[in-house]
C-alpha cells in the first residue's frame, strides 16, 4: 500500500508539472495590474458570462458617481454591485471550485454549503475593505504597494488550498485504496456499512463503533482530518465541530480579495465616498455567495446521488463514493497548485 | 456502465469552475496617428490611450501630487515609465502589416508621457517602425488576446494621418461581432472539418487601415 501511495504521489507530481508548464502567464500590461484570474479566450456561455460581468463592472463607476451626486442612487449602486458579484462568481475564480470540491469530498450538507459559501464570500469583501481601508485610505499607499500586499495574500491563500486538498487526498485516497485491496473483502463490506450509516444518521453511532473497534488507526486518522465524513447528526449541524473543520476552507477561499472590489473601493475612496465603496463590496460578496451556493448545491446533489447509488449497489457503489471523494480532493489540490504555480510563473518566481 | 458516466458528470460540475478565463479589467479608448516622413513613408504610430476612470483612479492612488486630485506630467513620469516598460512584453498590443507582410515596430520613443484630465489618465507614446515603410495598404491591429485590456477606438476621429502623401485615406474596422447569419454559417460547418472559411482569430482586433495610391 505504501508503494501504491507513492505511485499516486508521483502521478500527482507529474500532473502538477504539466500544469506548471501549461500555466498561463498573467498579463501585467501597465505594470499596475489589479489582481485577477489567469487569462484565456472566451466563447459561448462562458463568453456571455464574461460579457455580462464586464457590462455590470462598467456600470459601477457611473453608479458611484451618481450616488455621490444623489444619495438615493446608492440603491442602484448596490443592485449593480450585487449583479456584478453574481456574474463574477459564475466566471473565472477558484472560490466555487474549491468550495464545491470540498463539499463533495467531505459529504457536507447543503446548509453547510450555504454557510461556507457566504462566509468565504463575505470574508473576501472584508479582505478587500481591509486592504484598501488600511493601505490606501489610512497609509496613502500606491496601487503597486496594494498589489504587493494582495500578492502575499494570494500565495498564502493558494498554499492553504493545496494543503487542504493534500490533507483530504491523504485521507480519502487511503480510504479508496483500502477498498481497492481485494484481499480484505470483509474490509470493503465494512466500509459499505459505514456509508450506509451515513444516509441514516441514527444508525451512525452503531456503525461508527463497529468501524472503530476493527480499524482503530484508520478511524483516528479520519477524525483528525477535515475530511471525515460524519453523518449529519443534529448536534453536528448545530455544533462547532464541522465549522472548525470548514474554517480552513473559508479562510483559504475568502482570504483572496476580489479584484473588482478593490478597484471599486479605490475609486470610491478617490471620489471621497469610501463607505459607498464598502457597501458595494459587500453587495458584490452577497452576489458571489449566491452563485457559489448554487454551484455547491449542484455538487452536493451529485454527491448525494452517488451516495444513494452506493446504497443500492454495495460493492461498486462504495467504490464510486470513495473514488468521487478522492477525485474531489485531487481537484482541490490541482486547483490550488495551478493557481500557485500559474501565479509564481507570472511573477517570475519559477 | 452507469457508474463512470455519473462520475464524469460530477467531475464536470466541478470542472465548470476552471480558472481559465479573464474578463477585461482595464478599458482603453484610443486614438492613433500614423506619422509620415518627408519622403512619404510611414515612420511610426502615435498612440494616445485613455484609461477608464476606475483604472485611472486605481493607478494614481497614493501618488504624490502638489494639488490634490490633480497630477502633472512630471508627477506621472514614474508611472508612465512603468506603463511603457511593462507594455514591451505584450508587443504594445500593436501589430502592423504592410501590404500583407508583418512590419517590425521598435521600442517607444523616449518622449512618452501620461497626462491626467477629468479624472482620466491618458498614455501617449510613439511606436516607430524599425524601418520607415511605404505601403499601398497599411494595417494596424490593436488588441489584447487575453481580454485583460479592452481596447476601443475613440468615437470621433480615432485615426489621423500626419504628413501623409496626398490621396492616402485612413479608416477603421471594428471588432467583428458574430451576427445571426455568421452563427448559422459557422454552425453549418461540420464538426469534423476544420473551419477554413471563417476567420475568428482576429475578431477582437480593432483594425486601422490606411490606403495610399
Amino acid at each position: 500500500m505504501k508503494r501504491r501511495a507513492w505511485q499516486r504521489g508521483a502521478f500527482i507530481l507529474a500532473a502538477l508539472l504539466i500544469l506548471a508548464i501549461a500555466g498561463h502567464a498573467l498579463a501585467q500590461p501597465f505594470g499596475v495590474r489589479p489582481p485577477s484570474a489567469p487569462a484565456g479566450e472566451a466563447g459561448g456561455f462562458a463568453g456571455w458570462i464574461l460579457a455580462k460581468q464586464a457590462e455590470f463592472y462598467r456600470m459601477l463607476s457611473g453608479a458611484i458617481r451618481a450616488a455621490k451626486a444623489d444619495g438615493s442612487a446608492a440603491y442602484t449602486l448596490l443592485g449593480i454591485s450585487f449583479l456584478y458579484g453574481v456574474f463574477h462568481a459564475a466566471g473565472p475564480g477558484h472560490g466555487k471550485a474549491v468550495i464545491s470540491a470540498y463539499m463533495v469530498a467531505n459529504d457536507e450538507t447543503w446548509r453547510r454549503g450555504v454557510v461556507l459559501s457566504f462566509a468565504s464570500a463575505l470574508l473576501q469583501a472584508v479582505t478587500a475593505v481591509a486592504i484598501v481601508g488600511i493601505a490606501a485610505a489610512l497609509l496613502g499607499a500606491t496601487a503597486k504597494t496594494m498589489g504587493d500586499a494582495v500578492r502575499v495574500i494570494e500565495i498564502v491563500s493558494y498554499g492553504l488550498i493545496v494543503l487542504i486538498g493534500l490533507r483530504l487526498l491523504w485521507v480519502k485516497g487511503r480510504a479508496l485504496l483500502r477498498l481497492l485491496r481485494p484481499v480484505k473483502v470483509a474490509h470493503a463490506q465494512h466500509a459499505h456499512d459505514h456509508g450506509h450509516g451515513h444516509d441514516h444518521g441514527h444508525h451512525h453511532g452503531h456503525e461508527h463503533h463497529h468501524a472503530h473497534g476493527h480499524h482503530h488507526h484508520d478511524h483516528a486518522d479520519e477524525a483528525h482530518a477535515w475530511g471525515h465524513a460524519h453523518a449529519p447528526e443534529p448536534q453536528d449541524l448545530t455544533g462547532r465541530h464541522w465549522l472548525r473543520r470548514g474554517l480552513a476552507a473559508i479562510v483559504a477561499v475568502g482570504l483572496r480579495p476580489c479584484s473588482g472590489a478593490i478597484i471599486v473601493l479605490v475609486f470610491a475612496l478617490a471620489q471621497g465616498i469610501f463607505w459607498l465603496g464598502v457597501a458595494s463590496a459587500f453587495a458584490m460578496g452577497i452576489g458571489t455567495a449566491l452563485t457559489v451556493t448554487a454551484i455547491a448545491t449542484l455538487a452536493v446533489g451529485a454527491r448525494h446521488f452517488a451516495g444513494r447509488l452506493a446504497k443500492a449497489k454495495p460493492g461498486i457503489g462504495m467504490l464510486l463514493v470513495r473514488g468521487l471523494e478522492t477525485a474531489a480532493a485531487a481537484v482541490i489540490v490541482l486547483f490550488g497548485a495551478a493557481l500557485l504555480l500559474g501565479y509564481m510563473a507570472s511573477e517570475r518566481l519559477l | 456502465m452507469k457508474t463512470p458516466r455519473i462520475l464524469l458528470a460530477a467531475l464536470a460540475s466541478l470542472a465548470f469552475a476552471t480558472p481559465a478565463l479573464a474578463h477585461p479589467h482595464v478599458w482603453v479608448t484610443m486614438t492613433t496617428e500614423v506619422v509620415y516622413g518627408p519622403d512619404g513613408s510611414a515612420t511610426g504610430l502615435k498612440h494616445a490611450w485613455a484609461f477608464d476612470d476606475m483604472f485611472s483612479s486605481f493607478a494614481t492612488q497614493g501618488l504624490d501630487s502638489k494639488e490634490k486630485g490633480k497630477f502633472t506630467r512630471e508627477e506621472l513620469a514614474p508611472l508612465a515609465k512603468v506603463n511603457v516598460e511593462s507594455l514591451k512584453e505584450f508587443g504594445y498590443f500593436t501589430v502592423a502589416t504592410v501590404d500583407g507582410k508583418k512590419a517590425t515596430l521598435g521600442e517607444p520613443l523616449a518622449d512618452y508621457f501620461l497626462d491626467y484630465k477629468d479624472e482620466v489618465l491618458t498614455l501617449n507614446f510613439i511606436l516607430p517602425f524599425e524601418k520607415p515603410v511605404k505601403a499601398k495598404e497599411l494595417k494596424v491591429d490593436i488588441y489584447d488576446v487575453t481580454m485583460f485590456v479592452d481596447f476601443a477606438f475613440a468615437k470621433d476621429n480615432p485615426v489621423k494621418l500626419a504628413g501623409a502623401p496626398a490621396g492616402c485615406k485612413a479608416g477603421t474596422e471594428l471588432p467583428k461581432e458574430m451576427t445571426r447569419e455568421d452563427a448559422l454559417r459557422l454552425s453549418q460547418i461540420p464538426a469534423d472539418q476544420p473551419n477554413t472559411t471563417m476567420a475568428w482569430g482576429a475578431k477582437f482586433a480593432n483594425k486601422i487601415v490606411v490606403n495610399c495610391p
